[in-house]
């Protein structure tokens, strides 16, 4: 399996980055992606921007335990995660995860897995800026909760 | 001496991001934690000691009872919100 791992500042182009998963093996049959966007409203409206930092060294060492795990439950041809750090509007793309496999069925369910558990152990922290001044965001419950299904 | 980082709403309450401490006998995080608190007060006690406060151990998810040693590198951070 072929494995690529990026935090970066600079946007990603997600036709280029499927198109290389595309390109691993003649036997892939299936790609799957997910694109996460910045979104002007959160918990509170008036979201004008995000500031993401992360702990360097630890996220990629993270990131690369998540698509391992992913491998040992599907079959997997190749794996792209790329997040996003610094400062972000919205609409910007934030998080991209692409899954090359032989079949839809794996490909589907190892980008969800992927994502889910991301979101739920990768060390980012996202920073709003709001109208009432910037905040620190929260975990979600409903993040923990996509996660747990997966146990 | 142990190297210790703090990230996001952590860093800003403590107003460090990062430092080489010594560990004065402390052979594990929850006795570190004692130990900084002794040394800078009890904003440190405090910060460090919140119910959701994440740890980390040369990188690795660690709790309070994870052991720790001379050249470790130690990270406190809040719950995590990537994605």
């Amino acid at each position: 399996m072929q494995t690529k791992i990026s935090v970066q500042t600079v946007e990603f182009d997600v036709g280029e980055e499927t198109r290389a998963l595309g390109r691993v093996s003649s036997q892939v049959g299936a790609i799957t992606s997910f694109t996460g966007l910045v979104r002007d409203i959160n918990e509170q409206a008036g979201v004008s921007g995000l500031f993401l930092e992360h702990y360097p060294g630890m996220t990629e060492k993270q990131i690369a335990e998540i698509i391992a795990e992913a491998a040992l439950r599907w079959q997997l041809q190749a794996v792209t995660v790329i997040h996003r750090i610094g400062a972000l509007q919205p609409t910007d793309p934030i998080v991209f995860v692409g899954v090359a496999s032989l079949h839809r069925g794996d490909a589907f369910n190892a980008c969800e897995y992927i994502i889910d558990f991301l979101k739920t152990r990768a060390t980012f922290w996202k920073k709003e800026q709001t109208a009432a001044g910037p905040r620190w965001l929260t975990t979600r419950d409903s993040d923990v909760e996509s996660a747990k299904t997966w146990q | 001496m142990v190297k210790l980082i703090f990230f996001a709403s952590i860093r800003e309450d403590l107003g460090v991001s990062a430092a080489e401490e010594a560990v004065d006998g402390a052979t594990t995080v929850a006795e570190l934690v004692q130990v900084l608190g002794l040394r800078y007060g009890s904003l440190w006690t405090e910060v460090l000691s919140r119910e959701n406060i994440l740890i980390a151990v040369n990188q690795a998810m660690a709790g309070l009872q994870h052991p720790i040693v001379p050249g470790d590198e130690v990270a406190f951070f809040p719950p995590v919100t990537g994605g």
